[in-house]
């Protein structure tokens, strides 16, 4: 899984956008670089720090895709998905249940 | 048909006694069966649809589903938190903390939270029992998560909120009776404030909701497999959008293939009845107002509702499985190249129902600019108040051979050429707006796609039963007025006791003095008399149509539709569904817009553009048909 993703060099965590996760790949949520009040809309959907999201797949026309996070399927454009950052499973910082 | 069914409820005066219960919020996420327990606890009808923002203004009920009828329950639009993003969270919590004129503010809450997904929902726990009303949890959709190996400690989570938690299932009814225990308890016996932790931002409220839910030991359903496996054929790159097409086109061709029969069995029985009628009548004026007036103009719209109600069995079905989110998302590329929001496309396909509740629910979109261009193109989509003139135009002049095999008639093709034609309008429209004097950035689309259900019987017929009175409602009030209305200026002035030649009525004479405007389009003078009438609503021409025609001697013993092919050329006829597919003829939802738009600016100009549009189409249309054909 997630061979998409380059290794992180030790001590560093490289962030990357959520439009560039692949089908079927599954990484952690580390921020969203969005206005505040879609900031909130999206983490009330789940999109929260620590959360885990997968990339479930694209609507026929390629754009938006739909996303599994915390039990739902949440639809989003590639433009939303490019401004949430996102790192990789085992990367450091310790993932809290959820 | 032209609004939904009002639901009036007297709200009890007099002071409050101490510590009793008189009105209950109703309170929850989105989409997390409020309003199927709002219809089960009231006994009231409120349209449920599979997706998330159905409710988006509070209504109010009596309690009379658990025989509580002395107390006023208020369900409020689904909100993620008290913290308003958008016009219906605002509503919400405006209710919530007695601030919303007219309404009554509640005593006690019921929250309302999807057990399939409490994790999360809990996160709108924290602020409303920090509001500190009396607060009975009720985790829905309990059997299905059990179901599907999720489990939760309710008595842990009981403790843990300092309150009340029951296990419910509002469709299937089970749980009921914690809410009768609850609400006939003295306030203080259940009102406990809760301590909570100070909070502020939504990571914070996650942080707690995420450590309630694991000291309740709730466990999160496995994620319906069938769902997976449906969309991974409906959401299919090929597939999908094929699939979008077919189930588009299904559903035309049985409005006429199925409903056309049905449609013609009831006209036999409505003409046969008015037969009946008018024998036992005393020949004169009276048996002419009430069966050429009155009864030709009421059955003249009757006869419609058959197919009307099979259009609304197909699109129940899709809006309750769960398709129609499929829908939106398969459509959201469309809809970006207009530069509309992706959430415009749901009010847009409720609009073929009604442009009221679909501009009501425009609320959902969070940025302003987008929400008005929304508002403004909804009328342009084919409501179901145009259904009857199509199919009456269609019957009358499109001959019924097939075009792509037995998959797809001429008939059922002019009819979806007819709800393109509006969507065009509708797309087109917004792209202008957008570009003009609406522009604005794009906000971002987040659809929640829900799990397929499985429609019920109960909801499906509920809807029908609903549709079926306003329609018949309708035609009981506004069409009968109208056609009362006509039949008298078609009977006057009388000479020497005798009624004159339509031509010569007061209508007759209105009708050809603004003839010169229509006789471009291809119209005659009973059109226009039509035109002006549906003003009020789309649906009231085929009345007024029925009523003129069949006080006329030369058509009156025909059949409208036949009447109509004797009167109208083909160039004329098109026209005129052209012009009805375009104009504005709805002054429910001019109001509506006023309201929402809280100007008269927005209607004006949405009524003049929309006019004027109809009217230079309708003129091609009539220009080019007579020229080529």
């Amino acid at each position: 899984m997630n061979q998409a993703i380059p290794p992180t060099p030790v001590g560093m965590i490289r962030l990357m956008a959520l439009s560039k996760l692949g089908i079927g790949e599954e990484a952690v949520v580390s921020r969203l670089d969005l206005p505040e009040d879609v900031q909130y809309h999206l983490m009330h959907m789940g999109f929260v720090p620590e959360a885990r999201v997968t990339a479930l797949r694209r609507a026929p026309a390629g754009d938006p895709t739909v996303y599994a996070i915390d039990g739902l399927e949440i639809a989003l454009r590639r433009d939303t998905a490019d401004a949430i950052r996102i790192r990789q499973v085992g990367d450091a910082r310790p993932v809290p249940k959820s | 048909m032209s609004c939904c069914t009002p639901v009036s409820v007297e709200i009890p005066a007099g002071p409050r006694s101490a510590g009793k219960i008189r009105t209950i919020a109703l309170v929850g996420p989105p989409n997390s069966g409020k309003s199927t327990l709002f219809n089960r606890l009231t006994g009231l009808r409120q349209k449920v649809a599979n997706y998330p923002g159905v409710t988006v203004e509070q209504r109010i009920g009596k309690l009379s589903g658990i025989g509580r009828s002395d107390l006023i329950l208020i369900d409020l639009p689904g909100i993620y938190s008290l913290n308003s993003y958008s016009e219906d969270a605002r509503v919400a919590v405006d209710v919530l903390k007695g601030m919303m004129p007219g309404t009554p503010s509640p005593d006690a809450v019921l929250l309302v939270l999807d057990s399939m997904h409490l994790s999360r929902q809990l996160m709108l726990a924290g602020p409303v029992l920090a509001l500190g009303l009396p607060t009975l949890i009720l985790l829905n959709m309990t059997d299905v998560m059990e179901a599907r190996n999720g489990e939760v400690d309710s008595l842990a989570l009981a403790q843990e909120l300092r309150a009340p938690v029951a296990k419910i299932s509002a469709t299937r009814g089970t749980g009921m009776d914690a809410i009768s225990i609850f609400v006939a308890r003295k306030t203080e016996q259940i009102h406990r404030p809760l301590e909570l932790p100070i909070m502020g931002n939504a990571a914070s409220y996650r942080q707690w909701a995420t450590g309630v839910s694991t000291r309740t030991k709730y466990k999160a359903p496995l994620s319906s497999e069938t769902t997976r496996r449906l969309d991974r054929v409906l959401l299919h790159r090929a597939w999908g959008p094929l699939i979008f097409l077919a189930v588009v086109v299904t559903l035309f061709q049985a409005v006429f293939t199925l409903g056309q029969p049905l449609s013609d069995g009831f006209q036999a029985l409505l003409d046969n009845a008015g037969m009946r009628v008018g024998a036992l009548l005393p020949a004169g004026w009276i048996q002419s107002l009430l069966i050429d007036g009155v009864w030709k103009g009421v059955s003249a719209i009757l006869v419609f509702l058959p197919q009307i109600l099979l259009l609304f069995l197909f699109i129940g079905v899709l809006e309750d499985s769960g398709y129609l989110a499929r829908a939106a998302l398969i459509a959201d590329r469309v809809m970006r190249a207009i530069g509309l929001n992706g959430k415009a496309f749901i009010p847009l396909l409720s609009a073929y129902a009604c442009a009221v509740p679909a501009i009501m629910s425009t609320r959902t979109i969070e940025n302003k600019r987008d929400r008005f261009a929304t508002i403004l193109v909804t009328p342009f989509m084919t409501c179901s108040a145009r259904i009857p003139i199509y199919l009456l135009i269609i019957a009358a002049f499109i001959p019924n051979r097939p075009v792509l095999g037995a998959f797809l008639g001429m008939r059922a093709a002019v009819m979806l050429g007819l709800y393109l034609l509006g969507f065009v309008a509708a797309l087109a429209t917004a792209r202008l707006l957008k570009s003009s004097i609406l522009k604005a950035s794009s906000a971002p689309f987040i659809l929640e796609l829900p799990q397929y259900r499985l429609p019920t019987l109960r909801s499906l017929g509920l809807r029908l039963l609903d549709r079926a009175k306003v329609f018949v409602k309708q035609a009981g009030t506004v069409i009968l007025a109208v056609t009362l209305v006509l039949w008298l200026l078609s009977h006057i002035p009388t000479h020497g006791g005798m009624f004159p030649q339509l031509a010569d009525s007061w209508i007759g004479k209105l009708g050809q003095w603004i003839e010169p405007v229509i006789r471009p389009l291809g119209f005659n003078w009973k059109i226009g008399i039509g035109l002006l009438t549906s003003v009020l609503a789309r649906e009231v021409i085929v009345g007024t149509l029925g009523t003129l025609y069949g006080g006329d001697p030369a058509t009156g013993n025909m059949t409208l539709q036949a009447a109509i092919r004797h009167d109208l050329q083909l160039g004329g006829a098109i026209a005129l569904v052209v012009y009805f597919a375009l104009a504005m003829q709805c002054t429910s939802t001019l109001a509506v817009v006023k309201r929402e738009t809280n100007s008269w600016k927005w209607p004006a100009v949405q009524f003049v553009y929309m006019t004027v549009l109809a009217y230079v189409a309708a003129l091609a249309t009539n220009q080019i048909i007579t020229r080529f054909f």
